[in-house]
């Protein structure tokens, strides 16, 4: 059972879940990840040193470079995709990049997902119904 | 819910081709996922192919290296391979290609800067100018006011829909190489009259004379604003060309400002009420001297003095940067521990040799390099870099591993290069 669910619009298709990894900033494409590990590598943003693979990653918009979407198909082309992305504001990066990542994207929610969504909860993304359903992770558990 | 004119309906059931129905497919599915009601018409494309993925990424989904089945998979998201047989808009590349004279210089050496060759040619083989520029508008590439383009390079972007007055949204590598083949992109964002009129009114409080300031004030504006875009006002200088690719290309790496207004200098400023469609702005912001210290700071991370690299020309050098450099470097020599790399694309360097400007700075011992782009370089990530690009000192630490970076003035940058040591400070 999930403790919170969010309804939002459907940018790709596709249902997926994992834990989040949650900022209310932008995320990058160019010059953010390292090809090899999956390793955030932006020394700018918050997530730097985190892995996003088969992460739900659940940030502000998309930010800098037309080189977003490049960078998002080839983390799957090397098998290190966020498993879905759960955007605030949807953007041309973040509609395209999850497009060609081929991953669930939802934007459009009821509730400000990166106010409701935290680092490590459990999230399932059913984009085409545009539901967000979030386990909190146990006080406990952190 | 996306409607579809009878062009686009023959194009996606492939009645044209299998080019143009991968392409029509991926537009039909990047439209939706904007919400886009329908497609507009373009004839002006600025695609970047330069940035595909390192050599061993490509060479593991496509391990023939056959040229169309890269474009097919990398540059239109198709499984199928299709052969392109011309675009239909005009196309020019980005940047980020290599200048071949240099591949050890350049990431991925000399098989990365192979294949980027041989895709320069299948770029130029369908029809497209290889221009290699972040800066088309400079070399080539005008459109005009409210003109609908598909551009790639979110600086250029920027410059576009701001200076100009033309109107894109940010493309990728795929929705533009879509438009270029299909003559057609989603009818959202920036194309639409109430997406571009700006929401947040910038007070501007400091002497904008000097180059670094376009640099800080567009860095520390991206970092508020979100996807609002800036009104900005009181501004006290009157920008020339570097100026505003600066402020474009500092908004849009520090954030996502793909438009501007600059009231009464940018085509759709005269006032802040047109700027604004009338509307009261959601916010205000004053940059003023304590706004710019600290964006200064974001940008100088390095405890060290010894430069090992001073990078310039992000975006693409202008002439009158190109001038300036070789007059700066006149008769000087730049230090045997540094190197000066200049980055532009070929038809400034072409006419740097005629000036004479090219001679200057080779025999200073500074590299103009053409086509590429400095986040491009090969470097140990332990050197220290200076720049006078708020864009280049925003991304080198991601692009290129690179912890240790100043920014600062184009002579603070020559005088690095000359001397070895960092001098910049914030006045």
């Amino acid at each position: 059972m999930s403790d919170i669910t969010l309804q939002g619009r459907m940018v790709h298709g596709g249902v997926a879940e994992g834990e989040a990894l949650v900022t209310k900033s932008p995320l990058g494409g160019f010059g953010t990840f390292d090809f090899d590990s999956g390793d955030i590598v932006d020394l700018n943003h918050e997530w730097y040193g985190k892995n996003i693979k088969d992460k739900v990653l659940v940030f502000a918009t998309a930010s800098g470079s037309s080189a977003w979407t490049i960078a998002h198909q080839a983390l799957r082309f090397v098998d290190l995709s966020p498993a879905a992305y759960v955007v605030r504001e949807n953007n041309p990066q973040t509609a395209l990049g999850s497009v060609v990542a081929r991953r669930p994207c939802i934007t459009d929610l009821n509730q400000d997902p990166t106010e409701v969504i935290a680092t490590g909860d459990w999230v399932r993304v059913d984009a085409e119904r545009g539901i967000v359903e979030v386990t909190k992770r146990c006080a406990a558990d952190r | 819910m996306l409607k579809l004119e009878r062009d686009e309906r023959e194009m996606l059931a492939g009645d044209l081709g299998p080019a143009r129905q991968r392409a029509m497919a991926l537009l039909v599915k990047y439209a939706n996922a904007l919400g886009a009601d329908r497609f507009i018409d373009i004839r002006n494309v600025t695609i970047i192919p330069g940035s595909i993925p390192n050599v061993e990424i490509v060479r593991k989904i496509v391990p023939s290296m056959d040229i169309d089945e890269i474009a097919s998979r990398f540059m239109l998201d198709s499984d199928e391979r299709v052969v392109v047989d011309k675009v239909k808009a005009f196309t020019t590349t980005n940047a980020t290609w290599r200048d071949q004279a240099y591949p050890e210089l350049q990431k991925g050496s000399k098989a990365h800067c192979d294949l980027l060759q041989r895709l320069a040619e299948y770029c130029k083989r369908i029809g497209m100018i290889h221009l290699a520029t972040c800066t088309p508008y400079q070399v080539g590439n005008l459109p005009v006011r409210g003109e609908h383009i598909a551009w790639t390079e979110s600086s250029a972007v920027a410059y576009s829909n701001s200076v100009i007055g033309a109107r894109t949204n940010i493309e990728g590598l795929h929705s533009a190489f879509a438009a270029a083949i299909t003559g057609k992109i989603p009818n959202w964002g920036m194309h639409l009259d109430r997406n571009r009129r700006g929401k947040v009114l910038v007070e501007v409080a400091v002497d904008m004379s000097d180059l670094r300031e376009w640099s800080l004030l567009g860095y520390y504006v991206a970092s508020q604003v979100g996807l609002n875009l800036p009104i900005y006002e009181h501004i006290n200088h009157l920008p020339d060309l570097t100026q505003l690719m600066a402020l474009c290309a500092a908004g849009i790496s520090g954030g996502s400002v793909v438009m501007h207004h600059l009231v009464g200098i940018t085509p759709e400023a005269p006032t802040v009420e047109a700027a604004s469609g009338g509307r009261r702005p959601e916010f205000e912001l004053r940059f003023a001297a304590a706004e710019r210290r600290r964006t200064y700071e974001w940008l100088n991370r390095s405890g060290k003095d010894a430069v090992d690299i001073v990078a310039l020309g992000c975006p693409h050098c202008t002439l009158e940067s190109l001038r300036q450099i070789a007059e700066l470097l006149d008769g000087k020599k730049i230090s045997a521990n540094t190197k000066l790399y200049l980055t532009t694309n070929s038809m400034i360097k072409a006419m740097g040799a005629i000036q004479g400007y090219n001679a200057v700075i080779e025999k200073a011992g500074g590299l103009i390099l053409q086509d590429s782009c400095c986040l491009e370089l090969a470097v140990d990530p332990d050197n220290v870099f200076a720049t006078n690009s708020g864009k280049l000192g925003h991304y080198a630490p991601g692009a290129t591993g690179l912890k240790h970076t100043w920014f600062g003035t184009l002579a603070e940058c020559i005088d690095a290069a000359v001397t070895g040591k960092w001098r910049g400070e914030l006045p």
